[in-house]
């Protein structure tokens, strides 16, 4: 579960820049591999700027999974039923999967999972900005398990068609198990939807509440900078922001119309003419605040990530063979 | 300060939210292995990823619950990630074809214009 809005370059930077000091010719072969629609696999040449950009983006996607799996789980000690609790298992069980994926995948690139887990710890590298928000209700973590795996879909299906192989491979198969959390979601939402008023209430609360991390999701608008060219160019970022939020709209609004709920944005609506989705522009300042830490719950999600590192630091020391030796994953 | 926290299982486990942990050191996560899943009998193994795992017992058992889940599989092979060599990318010409091996190419013997032209000689 991931959205795409953290890369983080000075956009004053001269877009020429990030490959100042390369060798021109390894550059031009690395680019017309990439264009042949060709990957680059671990052990290959690569700018490093690209390295820098893949280590950011699949180490904040393996930290959302983890930490994502702390607001859904706050619910499985009161799943309304054994079904919905051994499904809500599951998930969860699935999103902590996905992260052992995507740190794996981050390795090959030369950093550590101890590097990443103390960066992580030390709140130092970020993680999507929804995972700061409590699920309050059943109804909250209904409708994460069905529009933020929906928004994170889209960005994986985008993302897996990119251009380093090991982030490919790890999102084919997390792909995969989405499909289920996505049906999950929806027949959570439609039950309370569909359901009295009291529980139409709950999941129309619910998703008023989560409206704005929504539309937060893919991130600020970057269409306009020059190195999101480039990061196109090299196939790590596959759309803008602007292109998935419009598309993740597209599909999931008239959906949620469709039960009879509403959206709090009274300028949300298909424009006929460009075929886009009109919207009131989010507020990117409280965006910006909760992932500088000063969000809901950032506190308490790293404390208890914090938590389960230390307790469990014991049980790995005792079982570390004396002969172990740490070399890069292969693939 | 403890955190009180919507999920009772965090309330319960007294987590100071200020409390500082120390740095992971090296080898924390224990060393790699490289799993390798059997789709069905009679299919080669394929790699699949890898795990981290103190032992190949822990390794094929993390490795079924990280590859071989709601998939199908019928056999895992692990090995340590030190274990195995590779050649590297940067050598791949090695294994392009070479024209002046054209006498393992089934395409380079043509019987039939022998037979052909035995059979033409024949009918004069």
């Amino acid at each position: 579960m991931y959205g795409n809005g953290y890369i983080e370059i000075d956009p004053t930077k001269p877009v020429n820049s990030l490959v100042a000091d390369e060798d021109p010719v390894k550059l031009a072969a690395f680019e017309a591999r990439i264009a042949a629609g060709d990957k680059i696999e671990p052990q290959d040449w690569m700018p490093k700027e690209y390295r820098k950009q893949l280590i950011r983006m699949i180490e904040q996607h393996a930290h959302s999974e983890i930490i994502g799996a702390l607001p859904e789980g706050t619910w499985i000690t009161r799943a309304p039923g054994f079904r919905r609790k051994l499904a809500l298992m599951a998930k969860v069980q699935d999103e902590v999967g996905h992260a052992q994926l995507l740190y794996s995948a981050c390795e090959t690139l030369g950093k550590s999972r101890e590097d990443m887990i103390n960066d992580l710890i030390d709140g130092k590298s970020k993680y999507s900005n929804v995972f700061n928000y409590p699920a309050l209700t059943w109804a909250d973590s209904a409708v994460i398990a069905w529009l933020i795996d929906a928004g994170a879909i889209v960005n994986q299906i985008a993302n897996s068609k990119g251009s380093y192989g090991p982030y490919c491979r790890a999102l084919d198969r997390i792909c995969a198990e989405e499909s289920f959390h996505l049906k999950y979601g929806h027949d959570n939402v439609v039950f309370l939807a569909t359901g009295t008023p009291v529980q139409r209430a709950m999941v129309q609360d619910a998703l008023t509440r989560w409206w704005p991390p929504i539309m937060h999701f893919f991130g600020p608008s970057d269409k306009l900078s020059v190195h999101t060219e480039t990061l196109m160019k090299w196939k790590v970022k596959m759309a803008s922001n602007d292109d998935m939020r419009q598309q993740f709209l597209n599909m999931y609004v008239p959906k949620i119309w469709d039960l009879g709920l509403t959206l709090p944005d009274t300028n949300l609506k298909k424009n006929e003419t460009t075929g886009k989705w009109d919207y009131t522009e989010p507020d990117w300042e409280v965006f910006k605040q909760v992932i500088n830490g000063n969000g809901p719950c950032n506190a308490e999600r790293l404390a208890v990530r914090r938590m389960a590192e230390e307790k469990g630091r014991w049980v790995r020391r005792a079982i570390l063979s004396k002969d172990a030796q740490y070399v890069t994953p292969l693939s | 300060m403890t955190i009180k926290s919507l999920d009772p299982r965090v309330t319960r486990a007294n987590i100071d939210i200020e409390a500082k942990i120390g740095h992971q050191e090296n080898l924390d996560q224990l060393q790699t292995y490289e799993v390798f899943a059997q789709a069905k009998r009679g299919t080669h193994h394929m790699h699949v990823g890898s795990v981290h795992a103190p032992n190949s017992e822990l390794a094929l058992m993390f490795g079924k619950e990280q590859y071989a889940r709601r998939g199908t599989c019928v056999n895992l092979w692990v090995a340590k990630t030190s274990d195995i060599s590779a050649t590297e990318y940067a050598d791949d010409d090695i294994f392009e074809l070479t024209s002046d091996k054209f006498h393992r190419d089934p395409e380079s013997y043509k019987v039939m214009d022998r037979i052909k032209a035995y059979k033409e000689r024949q009918v004069k």
